[in-house]
């Protein structure tokens, strides 16, 4: 194939085929075992400081917070992650010191609610990187590549585009239509961390509503750290199959955290914490405001439970309940 | 200045002018904030049946209430698929959407956009989003709708600092030699001043018609760019009570978007 274009972002979390073949081969169990573990240990044993990191969901619904708290209040640190629609997960953990590269499709901004002045800071100022651009689809076709055990995918986004000089691709003619194409390539993300409804204590999961890109994402990560909002026996997985998102041989460890997404929405159960969200983006306007925030919340609580009752505890969770399902008004006290 | 704010405000005037280039019986891929209103309005008013599609897989939702993000459930309320970012993706790369519809901050005459830095890349000045799903909501559409609040020598620029997201890239051909879908690119700009259109033989941006009170000058004075200007230009339509009602109280009653 004739090569058109080397783009000069960093190829991050790329492994040769056969290699990444060898390590699924060696490292990820076909034993139905139980993996039910705490979040401390789970972040003890799956994350290690220079870790390419991955979290699931999409900019604030669905986000496996449990772990992301415990990551800064483990220290963990020069860790690189995927800015696929990642919003408040990523800001903290860039504010935070933790995630000091981040390759981007969309990073440093909370939608609607306007852009991040923590993790922007850090990319102006230069302690954080941005080492790679791509887009959202692009982004969850490095998944696509990697879960089929394939170099790359093929796409037709972003050609003619700085996205793609500044991105980890590469440009060739195509052999069938002879038009130009990107070529996407694999990324096996050394963890990723997934917050799913409901699954049994081996990591069969379900997940409601749009599953976004982790269909993708928790077959091609190497460790996979699942949260979920309740376990259940084997039994429900077994007598409906077809809702099985996430099977269990591609799971690492399953842990239990009931609201384990606050403040972000869990679709069909509670919505956003837009209180909660709106504090993070008025305190992390300064880096006294980020320490604040992370004494108060993180390093201040051992246990997400103990969190949850700092953020208004049941009464709050109610309300938010409520609003998921349209019985509160909107409220944007960000704004 | 333009427009009647006695009666509606710039916001609005927006989202229904965006509204209106959205037709029935179509698809709409729509980016945060402007773009999901309009298309809202638009399925609210003329266009019932609107398609309206979310990157991370809602697919044809009967929008409750504003959503304040693409990917939240609000994206999948009464929808006819509750899907993946893979398929949206994908259907969008097949053909399947119609219309593209984005929010912009800093556009050229070919209607390509910068959501990713102000300054240089590697040491910015300021640090923006990235594409999001812009860039690939940019390459896939048919037609692409862009709406940049603000039109100003500032937003449009001669030349962007980054090229984010694609419109007609270095001009007429641009896009086909890149490796884009054949016969796709920009088709309508709305900006505080003005609709615009893209030009059929030189892609750039082309006057069709001013917002009520508007003037030529003022077009050209907002601009860092020639904008074409053609012999007749329409004056754009003003939102009916009933749309201003239908936006007031059904899809933005906060104020969160339409009120800023």
């Amino acid at each position: 194939m004739e090569e058109l274009e080397q783009c000069k972002g960093q190829l991050v979390g790329w492994h040769d085929p056969d290699e990444a073949r060898e390590w699924v081969r060696h490292n990820k169990s076909r034993d139905l075992k139980d993996k039910t573990m705490s979040a401390q240990e789970a972040v003890a044993q799956f994350v290690s400081d220079g870790d390419f990191i991955a979290s699931g969901g999409f900019g604030h619904s669905r986000v496996s917070m449990a772990i992301i708290y415990e990551i800064i209040r483990q220290g963990k640190r020069n860790l690189t992650m995927a800015g696929k629609t990642a919003v408040h997960d990523l800001d903290i953990l860039v504010a935070s010191g933790c995630v000091n590269r981040v390759e981007v499709a969309y990073s440093f901004g909370h939608e609607l609610r306007g852009l991040s002045p923590a993790s922007r800071r850090m990319v102006q100022t230069g302690r954080c990187q941005v080492i790679a651009e791509t887009s959202n689809a692009g982004y969850q076709w490095r998944w696509l590549a990697a879960m089929m055990g394939l170099s790359f995918v093929p796409t037709r986004t972003m050609l003619g585009t700085d996205t793609l000089a500044y991105s980890s691709c590469k440009v060739v003619k195509d052999p069938f239509s002879g038009k130009p194409i990107a070529l996407v390539p694999a990324a096996y993300p050394d963890v990723a961390f997934i917050h799913v409804h409901r699954c049994d204590v081996y990591g069969n999961a379900q997940v409601d509503g749009i599953i976004v890109e982790d269909f993708e994402l928790s077959r091609c990560a190497r460790r996979l750290i699942l949260t979920t909002e309740s376990i259940v026996d084997n039994e429900v997985i077994r007598r409906e199959p077809w809702r099985t998102s996430i099977p269990f041989m591609v799971v690492d460890a399953v842990v239990e955290v009931p609201y384990g997404s606050h403040p972000c929405e869990m679709p069909c159960m509670y919505y956003y914490d837009e209180d909660h969200i709106a504090e993070w983006l008025r305190l992390s306007r300064t880096e006294e405001g980020v320490d604040e925030y992370l004494q108060k919340y993180v390093y201040g609580v051992d246990h997400f439970e103990d969190y949850l009752e700092l953020c208004g505890g049941v009464r709050r969770m109610k309300y938010l309940e409520r609003r998921e399902f349209l019985r509160e008004p909107m409220t944007a006290p960000w704004r | 200045m333009a427009i009647d704010r006695s009666k509606y405000s710039l916001r609005e005037f927006l989202a229904f002018s965006g509204a209106k280039v959205l037709e029935d019986k179509k698809s709409v891929f729509v980016g945060t904030g402007l773009p999901i209103i309009a298309a809202a309005l638009a399925q609210k008013t003329h266009a019932p049946n609107l398609l309206i599609v979310f990157e991370a897989g809602g697919i044809g939702p009967r929008l409750p209430e504003l959503a304040i993000s693409v990917g939240e459930s609000r994206t999948f309320h009464r929808a006819v698929a509750a899907s993946s970012m893979h398929d949206v993706m994908s259907l969008s790369q097949c053909g399947y959407v119609d219309y593209g519809f984005l929010g912009a901050a800093q556009m050229d005459m070919f209607g390509n956009i910068n959501t990713t830095v102000i300054g240089d890349h590697d040491s910015p000045q300021a640090r923006l989003p990235g594409s999001g799903g812009a860039n690939d909501v940019a390459s896939f559409s048919q037609r692409l709708i862009i709406i940049i609040a603000a039109q100003s020598k500032r937003t449009f620029v001669e030349k962007l600092d980054f090229l984010t997201t694609p419109g007609y890239l270095d001009g007429p051909g641009g896009r086909e030699r890149a490796g884009l879908p054949q016969g796709t690119g920009p088709y309508r700009l709305i900006t505080q001043l003005g609709i615009y259109g893209f030009d059929d033989e030189t892609k750039r941006v082309k006057l069709l018609s001013l917002h009520p009170g508007v003037t030529v000058e003022e077009v050209v004075e907002n601009s860092g760019f020639d904008i074409i200007i053609p012999d007749r230009i329409e004056v754009s339509p003003e939102p009916a009570d009933e749309d201003l009602r239908i936006l007031r109280e059904e899809i933005d009653p906060a104020g969160i978007v339409l009120g800023k």
